[in-house]
């Protein structure tokens, strides 16, 4: 199977910062931190990639919607080994509000522009952990979905996907087109090196918008509060198994 | 020999020019128009070396240097992996522990690129400028053994293939070099020429056939001298000057393919322990004639171009380092607690960060501004700019990793923690690359110095021009113009009192280079905090608060040090300085009966 490979890469805050919430409990504060990809998106870009490179797929675009800064998030695919990407550019109040509903209309419509044979994202995103769009990109396209992929390899026209799931490890078969959704252990993603970030350079971002897709952005859902998690209370110790039954009857646990 | 045919003074006079005014401002407008000023032209006669005006950039110095939006977001994008390599990839413990850097390790630095960050592009490497490659080094700094080893291989090994090779051998050489499958190393010190670089015994004597030169002799100290593959070797050479033989030392490269040359064990040393640092020998070992680096008998040169192109990214080393110290040990300063207060509440613990922040942003400051500098097409060297935030670095480095281990304790002392490491690591600095500064020190040395000119009564003039420094830094503006024109009277004096003697005199130069040094880090200082604020950078207040306590704080030391440079200044000590270490050294020990000694 060759053809091309569409890869969503979210820009979200970097794991490793301190996440805190505005001062009017409106969303958390994004101004100044540092942002970088999302880690699943990178295993993504990296599965893309090493299918390129074993010649089972022709092109690699990578994909992401959000303001201006989202071009950076483009490039570092680039760099990693994408062909081209495409900036859906959605900026404002409606990138505040953007959602997996709207993502994977988005994504929809560009598998049909690009004529994609499989889409490959992240499984969530580590800022809003929806779980979504990977999921609901495949209902819309009609697709079959192979999530949580933890092994993938390409047989023909058809794809053999080891999913991680609750109870263990879920062996199965599915049809091209698809949508993939990886996770933690389907690779190692590479460093973007400098001379690639370099060559990267001369790779070619096209910006679009949501209505040039025929998309319509609007969200329908309202954010009404975020507020940080309760403080961890410190614990109690008990002497023996009657004490902690007497204190969880007066917690109201029992 | 030496190139420092410049003098002091009549660069400070230039430095006049500069001056930083007071700005007229426009009606309530915080407009500030940082055009350069007219250059007052003083009226000098110290002509004798004509070139470049200290301060080099006499225009460049303001504004701060700017980059471009492409090359901001570059910046952003070529630090992401280098900082995540370092993070994740790069055991610092273990690479001191073992004096070694795992071949994984340096594997993943030749392929993230960071073996050939300035050579173009066009023989393999990045090709990036001077200003990314000290933004790049603030994270390499992190881990002083590959800091040393990089720096070994490109800011020095290959330089003088870089801007002193011809065609034939950048293409030889430079692609294996820049993807890191070759080596390189520099070699120029020996047993007995350390400072005195002038003074090597390795000689080149070219063969019968005229084909080769025969090197024969050993260097010490040489930095990745065990595992280098290509190697920029300094050696004497006879030349004819007029019909008359002389000694020329003359730079070549020198494959270790070749065969002659013996590394020694690596070293063991009290820091940068994962950096290879030994003895190597040469052995008539054969070197064709065409590897010889730019013309026989200019090596000197190319050797003294070398060093001070490497020079500048030290200050950006070591601002990254500071930081990431700063980093570490504050966290440990607000939960520790004594006498029922967090550290963090105790004055002297609050000097100790003051002082860390200060030092990275003038070593930030200078390191940029020097950089920018270098980077602006057709600027004259900036040798003298560089040399001076290498002293300021190394110097204000050492000090600062000394203050922030004493933050911890007897924590900061255990190889628990890094702190020690940072200390040994350190310690290193004000060692290597010393040369420059007692070139610093010997300015104004070669050329006969003629007299002074009759600028005593110098003035600054500025008043009702466009000012370049935004009025809430008018005040240590001011202090730095003060210190410049009392520099420039004093020079003047110690040139009169000394004349060219003035080469011997060692603590009355320390204390110029001194001067000087803190007079640039103020100019850095301004530069930077005015451009801050005038484009609203975030945190810019507390930009213009670090600028104004650095300068007030110079301001004083300068003014110290120049009236201990005054004729007959009760507050030098330096003639019973040096009969002191006279009494001293004679006996090599200390003299003094012991207190508890009987005469009767």
């Amino acid at each position: 199977m060759s053809g091309r490979v569409l890869v969503g890469v979210k820009r979200v805050i970097d794991y490793a910062v301190k996440i805190r919430v505005k001062p009017d409990n409106t969303g958390v504060v994004t101004d100044g931190v540092k942002h970088s990809m999302n880690p699943f998106c990178e295993i993504a870009v990296e599965e893309a990639v090493k299918l390129k490179e074993k010649k089972l797929i022709k092109e690699v675009v990578a994909v992401s919607c959000g303001p201006q800064q989202s071009q950076e998030t483009i490039r570092t695919a680039l760099a990693m080994g994408a062909d081209r990407g495409i900036h859906v550019d959605v900026s404002g109040k409606d990138y505040e509000n953007l959602g997996p509903l709207q993502v994977s209309k988005i994504l929809a419509a560009l598998a049909k522009q690009e004529d994609a044979q499989l889409i490959l994202l992240g499984k969530q995103a580590i800022d809003d952990d929806c779980n979504q769009t990977g999921q609901m990109t495949a209902a819309l396209l009609d697709w079959p979905q192979g999530t949580f992929a933890s092994e993938v390899s390409l047989e023909g026209d058809k794809i053999n996907l080891v999913r991680e799931i609750d109870g263990g490890l879920e062996h199965i078969k599915i049809n091209t087109p698809a949508v993939i959704t990886a996770d933690l252990r389907l690779n190692t993603p590479r460093y973007a090196t400098l001379p690639n970030i370099m060559k990267a350079k001369k790779k070619k971002i096209a910006t679009v918008k949501p209505a040039d897709l025929g998309v319509d952005v609007t969200s329908r859902l309202e954010v009404l509060k975020v507020e940080e998690p309760p403080q961890r209370q410190a614990g109690m110790k008990v002497e023996t198994v009657e004490d902690l039954v007497v204190k969880l009857k007066e917690a109201g646990r029992v | 020999m030496m190139n420092m045919n410049r003098l002091i003074v009549s660069r400070t006079f230039r430095i006049g020019q500069r001056l930083l005014g007071c700005h007229t401002r426009r009606a309530g407008q915080e407009e500030l128009r940082l055009q350069q000023r007219r250059s007052i032209k003083t009226h000098c006669r110290h002509l004798a070396y004509s070139k470049k005006a200290f301060f080099v950039l006499q225009a460049e110095v303001f504004p701060y240097p700017e980059i471009g939006n492409d090359e901001v977001e570059e910046i952003k994008q070529l630090v992401a992996p280098v900082e995540k390599f370092f993070s994740d990839d790069v055991d610092s413990a273990k690479i001191d522990r073992e004096a070694t850097i795992p071949l994984e390790t340096l594997q993943g630095l030749k392929d993230l690129g960071l073996f050939g960050i300035m050579i173009p592009e066009e023989y393999g490497g990045l090709g990036l400028s001077h200003t990314i490659y000290a933004r790049l080094n603030e994270i390499i700094a992190l881990d002083g053994s590959i800091a040393v080893t990089l720096a070994a291989h490109q800011a020095i090994g290959l330089k003088g293939i870089l801007i002193a090779g011809n065609e034939a051998q950048k293409k030889k050489y430079l692609p294996k070099l820049s993807s890191g499958e070759h080596i390189a190393a520099f070699c120029l010190t020996e047993p007995g020429s350390g400072s005195d670089a002038a003074s090597i015994q390795t000689r080149a004597t070219l063969s019968e056939d005229g084909k080769h030169y025969l090197i024969n002799g050993s260097k010490i100290w040489i930095s990745n001298g065990g595992m280098a593959d290509i190697m920029t070797v300094f050696a004497r050479t006879e030349v004819e000057v007029d019909g008359v033989k002389k000694d020329k030392i003359s730079a070549f490269i020198v494959e270790r393919a070749f065969g002659g040359i013996a590394s020694g064990k690596p070293e063991d040393k009290l820091g940068i322990r994962g950096s290879n640092t030994c003895e190597l020998s040469f052995d008539n070992v054969p070197v064709p004639v065409e590897n010889v680096i730019g013309e026989i008998g200019g090596g000197f040169k190319i050797a003294m171009n070398i060093l001070n192109s490497g020079r500048f990214s030290m200050g950006s080393s070591c601002a990254g380092m500071i930081k990431k110290l700063i980093e570490l040990t504050s966290e440990y300063a607000a939960t520790r607690k004594q006498f029922n207060k967090s550290l963090s509440e105790f004055g002297m613990i609050q000097e100790k960060f003051a002082m860390m922040a200060l030092n990275a942003f003038v070593m930030e400051s200078m390191a940029y501004l020097t950089a920018g500098m270098m980077d602006r097409p057709g600027v004259p060297d900036c040798s003298l700019e560089a040399a001076m935030v290498k002293v300021f670095s190394s110097e204000g480095g050492w000090i600062c990793v000394s203050e922030a281990l004493q933050v911890l304790g007897g924590l900061g002392y255990t190889k628990n923690y890094p702190f020690e490491r940072f200390v040994r690591d350190c310690r290193i600095l004000p060692i290597f690359e010393v040369l420059i500064h007692k070139c610093l020190n010997s300015e104004g040395s070669l050329e006969p110095i003629p007299a002074v000119p009759a600028e005593a009564g110098y003035t600054l003039d500025r008043t009702g021009k466009d000012g370049v420094v935004h009025p809430s830094l008018e005040d240590s503006a001011k202090k730095l113009e003060q210190n410049i024109s009392l520099f420039g009277s004093t020079v003047e004096s110690l040139l009169y009192r000394y004349g060219k003697t003035i080469v011997d005199e060692q603590l009355v130069l320390k204390r110029v280079a001194d001067v000087l040094i803190h007079m640039y880090a103020m100019t850095a200082v301004l530069s930077r905090a005015s451009r801050s604020i005038s484009i609203g950078l975030r945190n810019h207040d507390h930009e213009v608060l670090l600028a104004n306590t650095f300068c007030n704080d110079a301001f004083f030391k300068n003014n110290y040090w120049m009236v201990q440079l005054q004729k007959h200044s009760p507050e030098n000590n330096d003639a019973n300085i040096k009969k002191i270490a006279k009494q001293v050294l004679e006996n090599r020990a200390y003299i003094c009966s012991h207190p508890l000694e009987r005469t009767y």
